[in-house]
């Protein structure tokens, strides 16, 4: 179908607007409005996986109109095994966002609807834009309704909060387009793939990968600049965490794939070593720092950076494991690791967000000290969060599972330490996941307010199946996804151990 | 020398000077007949001069050819042309946001009118400048009438102070250009801007780069570029928020002319030499402009500093010294030009009667009191940030591609650097406007006269526009590129 990835950036940016238009008044059509547009937005994604041919790496139904002639920018739209899984992601996610805030936003709802809608439209126009210029575009000004979603309906300190989250952000992005700039100067286009192919000396390759890791890093987030992550979810409001968690963090991990690998292939081999360094920091360090954490959120955002540690680490490891074993294989498994990492992430960080913002509704608190005993007065949902903790600590048959796995198996290949030292996590993610589920879900009840728990609505039951099903089906079932991705998969490896020298 | 002869087919292009000129002398005799009923009638005639001057640009006073008038005192072409235009539109929505204001603080004078059109009048001839007395002369009558409009609230001693500080810095300003110039006519004997670029030839003389240095500074003062900025923020906040729209927007757009016109055009020869001065400027503009800016606790003088910060980027784009360098400034101009128009709107359209809106306070909370103005001023906000999809965005990539294209790596760097150090205080506007909640006790001030719909529908435009520019940029990109080639 020809301009299905128009209509899948384009309808929910349309649907936001309508909202908006339709103002605080008529809320209850906006409301309708923004469900609506999200499950058509999802539903959407259907044609688009059945018109998708897995059998091939190049981009397909692509989209290519002149956009800004004099510097041969066009509006270039395709999606390969790459991007296709995250818009999947990206629209999956955005629903149980939407219907999640029913009741719970009471100030400018619309603009709280416009705001996930617009910025869904364009998450979905950052994975399916082939043109780098067109790229940062949608990249950048993701940046505002966010900035707005967790300033308008964040916390306490939200403004703290949010603001640093986009200084962090543009910081990194700034430099990020700099490079891109400098590529097109030097080779007169932005397309992504003539970028890929741009001849770039050692130097020139050193300089760009370092700005585009300095944009990717703040993004993931790597240490030591995840910082803004941890006051960003606090603050956030449950939709944006869940957003944040899901697919912003993605973003992160597809520009590595996107981009720092396949145009800088000979520096990322020589830099292989201080991103993986980063990652088993990450990996050990921050699950460390969740163990010790009081609150919820700030729990699952340590958490979601330590997971993401596997996302760089399943991507550098390539390097080594060709080095070792000489197999495209092996290092093709890293990868596929990196990126069913990222899908399992987005799902269950989003969930274990839903699951919090749920609790947070009823007790207006998120201090793990408040709770205790949840299980005895909402026994459904206390099964949900015991699932989506244990699929958090990579439970076998579920979705978490197969992420550090792949990661795990990829790593011996590169070096045994590599992957002890990642298999530490499972032992830290089931302590600090665990130890949560503990002290908030199990034992006796410990306070009044718990003991006056209702359980999940229809509405909340609903959301949290959705997701439950999506981890299961991920977690037993992993080979339509690596299907899809294996042709792109092998010609990113191919792109990154060639040398552009 | 030429002779002159006086055909219409010569003098044709200059019909936006002969349509201003006499404009201003039609309105001054009106106003002073219509008495106490000009304050009705002039600002209506003002604007519709303003229509009229800019049809009849259209219609008689379009060249695509570079062509010399009046023995080469005056250049026509199609730059001056667009920029004309520009400037025709610029002042006329200036005027539009500034009547409630003005009116409501009892200075609503045809003298103010008047004095608007002689300073357009000025930045005309300054844009079609081809001599250095041309380019005095404009220069010159852009000042003037812009002091006297600075101190136009006779009972303001601020905007008295401003006035003169504007005055006494802009004299010394205007004695190094002139000084300057005398010393490049000195050393090779023409006011012809073509002529002087013939004639002055790399290596150049101890005397051209001493007259040089006279005219950079001269440039960076009207510019307002460190360390020759100290003017700018003491005026924008000492004028009236009107004044201050006003020499925030059209006046940038002749300044950058003059730049152009002097020293990428006739001081072409000594462009090595001036290209690192102004790379030395840029620099400091930027850093001083972003850093100053972050701790101002006035939006009027937080605009001001982020004026200066721009500033630095349109220098930036003469540093790159190529036509595709001066092609980015003029984007640059033009687009920051649109935005402060805006940005400056909002401040006009908050004021009321003893109730100035300068303060960065006096936006608490304004989205949940005037929503629509708030989201303007949110958009035009991240726009002066360079974040798409607004069109600031596409004015700072162009300005990072020349440097990147005349190999300046350490500018790109410093230029980004202090782009994410902007984003700072533009967030704060946007902050103290959505995240924050509005002042328990609002100004008890009633405006006695409140904005027309037509001027919040201008403003609507405004904004916008600088989103569907960003949208779409290439049209404009395409046209500053064509008008510099």
């Amino acid at each position: 179908m020809h301009g299905l990835l128009s209509m899948l950036i384009w309808l929910p940016v349309g649907a936001g607007l309508g909202v908006l238009l339709l103002g605080d008044r008529n809320i209850l059509a906006g409301r309708w409005l923004a469900l609506l547009a999200s499950l058509a937005t999802l539903a959407l994604t259907v044609p688009l996986w059945a018109a998708f041919d897995a059998g091939s790496a190049v981009p397909q139904l692509t989209e290519r109109l002149p956009w800004i002639p004099r510097f041969d920018a066009w509006y270039a739209l395709g999606v390969d095994g790459i991007s296709l899984p995250l818009i999947v992601l990206t629209a999956f996610m955005t629903v149980p966002v939407v219907i999640a805030a029913w009741t719970v936003i009471e100030t400018r709802p619309a603009e709280y609807y416009a705001a996930f809608l617009i910025m869904e439209g364009l998450m979905i126009g950052v994975f399916s834009a082939t043109d780098a210029l067109l790229f940062y575009f949608f990249w950048e000004a993701m940046l505002i309704p966010m900035f707005l979603i967790i300033g308008i309906w964040g916390g306490p300190r939200r403004v703290y909060a949010t603001i640093k989250f986009f200084l962090y952000t543009f910081l990194g992005s700034v430099f990020m387009l700099a490079a891109l700039i400098y590529m097109y100067v030097k080779g007169g286009s932005y397309s992504i793939a003539s970028l890929q192919t741009l001849p770039l000396s050692l130097v020139e390759q050193r300089w760009i990968f370092l700005a585009l890791l300095l944009a990717f890093a703040v993004k993931v987030p790597m240490f030591p600049v995840h910082t803004w992550l941890p006051d960003a979810h606090v603050e956030a409001p449950t939709g944006g965490s869940v957003i944040l968690a899901a697919i912003m963090l993605k973003m992160g991990g597809y520009g590595f794939l996107r981009f720092s690998l396949p145009i800088a292939p000979d520096a990322s081999r020589e830099l292989d070593l201080l991103v993986i360094a980063l990652s088993l920091i990450a990996v050990i360090y921050i699950g460390f720092v969740a163990l010790v954490q009081q609150d919820m959120k700030k729990l699952i955002a340590y958490s979601s950076i330590a997971h993401m540690g596997f996302v760089t680490l399943g991507a550098f490891v390539v390097y080594e494991i060709v080095r070792n074993t000489h197999s495209l294989r092996g290092a093709g498994l890293g990868l596929d690791g990196a990126m069913v990492q990222m899908i399992s992430h987005g799902l269950i960080s989003g969930a274990l967000f839903l699951c919090v913002g749920v609790l947070y509704e009823r007790i207006h608190s998120r201090q793990i000290a408040d709770y205790g005993g949840v299980v005895n007065t909402m026994p459904v949902f206390a099964s949900f969060m015991v699932l989506f903790a244990l699929a958090n600590t990579g439970l076998p048959g579920t979705s978490g599972f197969v992420g550090e796995f792949l990661v795990i198996l990829a790593s011996f290949n590169a070096s045994f330490w590599y992957s002890a030292l990642a298999a530490v996590t499972l032992v830290l993610g089931a302590a600090y996941t665990l130890w949560l589920v503990k002290r908030v879900i199990f034992g006796p009840v410990t306070s009044p307010r718990v003991a006056a728990l209702d359980d999940l609505n229809g509405r909340e039951f609903v959301v949290l199946s959705a997701l439950a099903l999506a981890v299961l089906v991920v977690g037993v079932w992993p080979a339509p996804l690596l299907k899809v991705m294996q042709p792109s998969i092998h010609h990113l490896v191919a792109q990154a151990i060639a040398t552009k020298i | 020398m030429h002779e002159i002869v006086l055909t219409w087919s010569s003098v044709a292009a200059a019909v936006p000077e002969i349509s201003l000129t006499a404009a201003i002398c039609l309105i001054l005799l009106v106003d002073v007949f219509a008495g106490e009923r000009g304050r009705r009638v002039t600002p209506t005639l003002t604007l519709l001069a303003l229509a009229v001057g800019a049809a009849l640009t259209v219609r008689y006073g379009h060249v695509t050819e570079r062509a010399p008038l009046f023995a080469g005192m005056y250049v026509a072409d199609e730059l001056g042309f667009v920029l004309k235009l520009a400037g025709f539109l610029l002042v006329a929505v200036a005027l539009l946001y500034s009547r409630t204001y003005l009116e409501n603080r009892s200075i609503l004078r045809g003298e103010y009118y008047v004095l608007a059109l002689t300073a357009l009048l000025g930045i005309f001839v300054l844009v079609s400048a081809g001599s250095l007395l041309t380019v005095y002369l404009g220069v010159e009558l852009l000042a003037l009438s812009v002091y006297a409009m600075v101190a136009f609230d006779r009972d303001s001693g601020v905007s008295a102070e401003s006035a003169m500080k504007y005055f006494v810095l802009g004299a010394i300003a205007s004695g190094a250009l002139l000084y300057g110039m005398s010393l490049i006519y000195g050393l090779t004997g023409t006011l012809d801007l073509a002529e002087i670029a013939a004639r002055l030839r790399a290596p150049n003389t101890a005397g051209v780069i001493l007259g040089l240095t006279f005219i950079v500074v001269a440039v960076a003062f009207k510019l307002g570029a460190v360390p020759f900025h100290m003017w700018l923020p003491d005026v924008y906040e000492g004028a009236p928020t009107s004044v201050t729209l006003f020499i925030g927007t059209a006046p940038k757009i002749a300044y950058f002319a003059l730049a152009l016109r002097l020293l990428a055009q006739g001081l072409a020869g000594t462009a090595s030499e001036w290209v690192q001065m102004l790379a030395a400027l840029a620099v400091l503009t930027l850093v001083v402009g972003n850093v100053v800016a972050i701790v101002q606790s006035n939006l009027k003088r937080m605009l001001a500093y982020s004026t200066i910060a721009n500033v630095g980027f349109i220098v930036l784009g003469f540093v790159a010294g190529t036509p595709d360098g001066y092609a980015a400034a003029l984007y640059y101009t033009l687009v920051y030009v649109l935005v402060a128009l805006g940005s400056f709107g909002v401040i006009l359209l908050s004021s009321a009667k003893g109730f100035e809106a300068d303060l960065l306070d006096d936006y608490r909370g304004l989205h949940q009191r005037d929503p629509l103005l708030a989201l303007a001023m949110m958009m035009l906000m991240f726009s002066t940030a360079g974040v798409p999809p607004f069109v600031g965005f596409w004015a700072k990539l162009r300005i990072f591609q020349v440097l990147w294209e005349t190999n300046h790596l350490w500018l790109v760097v410093i230029a980004a650097g202090m782009s994410v150090v902007g984003a700072y205080y533009y967030l704060r506007v946007v902050k103290l406007m959505y995240f924050d909640e509005p002042p328990t006790a609002l100004p008890a001030a009633q405006p006695a006269a409140r904005p027309a719909a037509g001027v919040r529908l201008a403003l609507g435009l405004n904004a916008a526009a600088v989103l569907l520019l960003g949208v779409l940029p290439g049209p404009l990109l395409d046209l500053c590129a064509r008008l510099i080639h």
